[in-house]
């Protein structure tokens, strides 16, 4: 019995975080909003017509996921329900040897840059990415400037 | 509860620390008397960039990422660096690896992986005589 817990739940945990630590040190400097930890992780990106975010959030009902910006401030709100388990033989006997998905309620809040156009806003979800798209006001975009 | 049924082996780890350019997909582990259920989150994995297999006692999940980007995009937050899931399991003798089922929806994929008939627990009824 003891063998069985070295050999798997403690020994893959032991592991995961060695994975996990040699990730966070890839990365040169640790974001101020911590080592990506959070649920769900996302990146964000630039065009010149648009700010692009991308959350990673699988297994979520897109329906029940709020979006809001308000003043330059976008948050993403929603829950993920553990999947519902069918015992097979109805009695319920089930052990969880390694549990590392996130359940529950999730909370992640970006600021964006000041030109953003509140009502520009699209969202899409696709393969468990969240992707939200808000347009940048036109005066922000770069323009050439035609030399007399 | 005696036997373990999904565990990795020293090679693994070897491979995985040699190949670190890959994401660790999270996952959970369940096992009850039928057999194992694994779910694991793979966000941005287009079904046909979904890869899994059981090779001998391994079981490899593999995944690349395939996110709408548009042409001009510049990075300025990221928290997923890299485009490829990858993480393996040892399976146990007691499962049957020919009969794994998969399902993958909105980044989430679901094994499952039966026991094998010989392996069902099977209740013995005591004699009193």
């Amino acid at each position: 019995m003891y063998r069985s817990l070295y050999s798997s739940d403690l020994f893959a945990e032991m592991e995961r975080l060695q994975r996990e630590m040699q990730q966070s040190f890839d990365t040169v400097s640790p974001s101020i909003r911590g080592f990506g930890r959070s649920f769900p992780a996302m990146n964000v990106g630039n065009t010149p017509t648009s700010v692009e975010i991308y959350a990673f959030a699988p297994g979520v009902d897109p329906s029940k996921v709020e979006i809001n910006l308000d003043r330059g401030v976008l948050t993403i709100e929603g829950e993920r329900r553990p999947p519902i388990r069918e015992s097979g033989n109805g009695n319920g006997q089930s052990t969880a040897h390694i549990k590392e998905r996130f359940e529950g309620r999730f909370r992640r809040v970006v600021s964006l840059p000041d030109d953003v156009d509140p009502d520009g806003v699209s969202a899409s979800y696709r393969d468990g990415v969240l992707q939200v798209s808000v347009k940048r006001r036109e005066s922000a975009q770069p323009r050439r400037i035609a030399v007399q | 509860m005696t036997s373990q049924t999904v565990t990795r082996r020293p090679e693994d780890k070897a491979a995985a620390r040699r190949d670190d350019a890959a994401l660790l997909p999270q996952v959970d582990v369940i096992e009850d008397t039928d057999g194992i259920t694994l779910y694991a989150d793979l966000p941005g994995v287009p079904k046909d960039k979904l890869d899994v297999r059981v090779d001998g006692e391994t079981l490899l999940i593999q995944g690349e990422l395939a996110l709408p980007l548009p042409g001009e995009l510049e990075a300025s937050h990221a928290e997923v660096r890299r485009k490829t899931y990858r993480r393996a399991f040892t399976l146990s003798r007691e499962l049957d690896a020919d009969k794994v089922a998969a399902d993958f929806s909105n980044g989430v994929l679901r094994l499952t992986i039966p026991k094998a008939a010989h392996a069902q627990p099977r209740r013995i009824n005591v004699q009193t005589g």
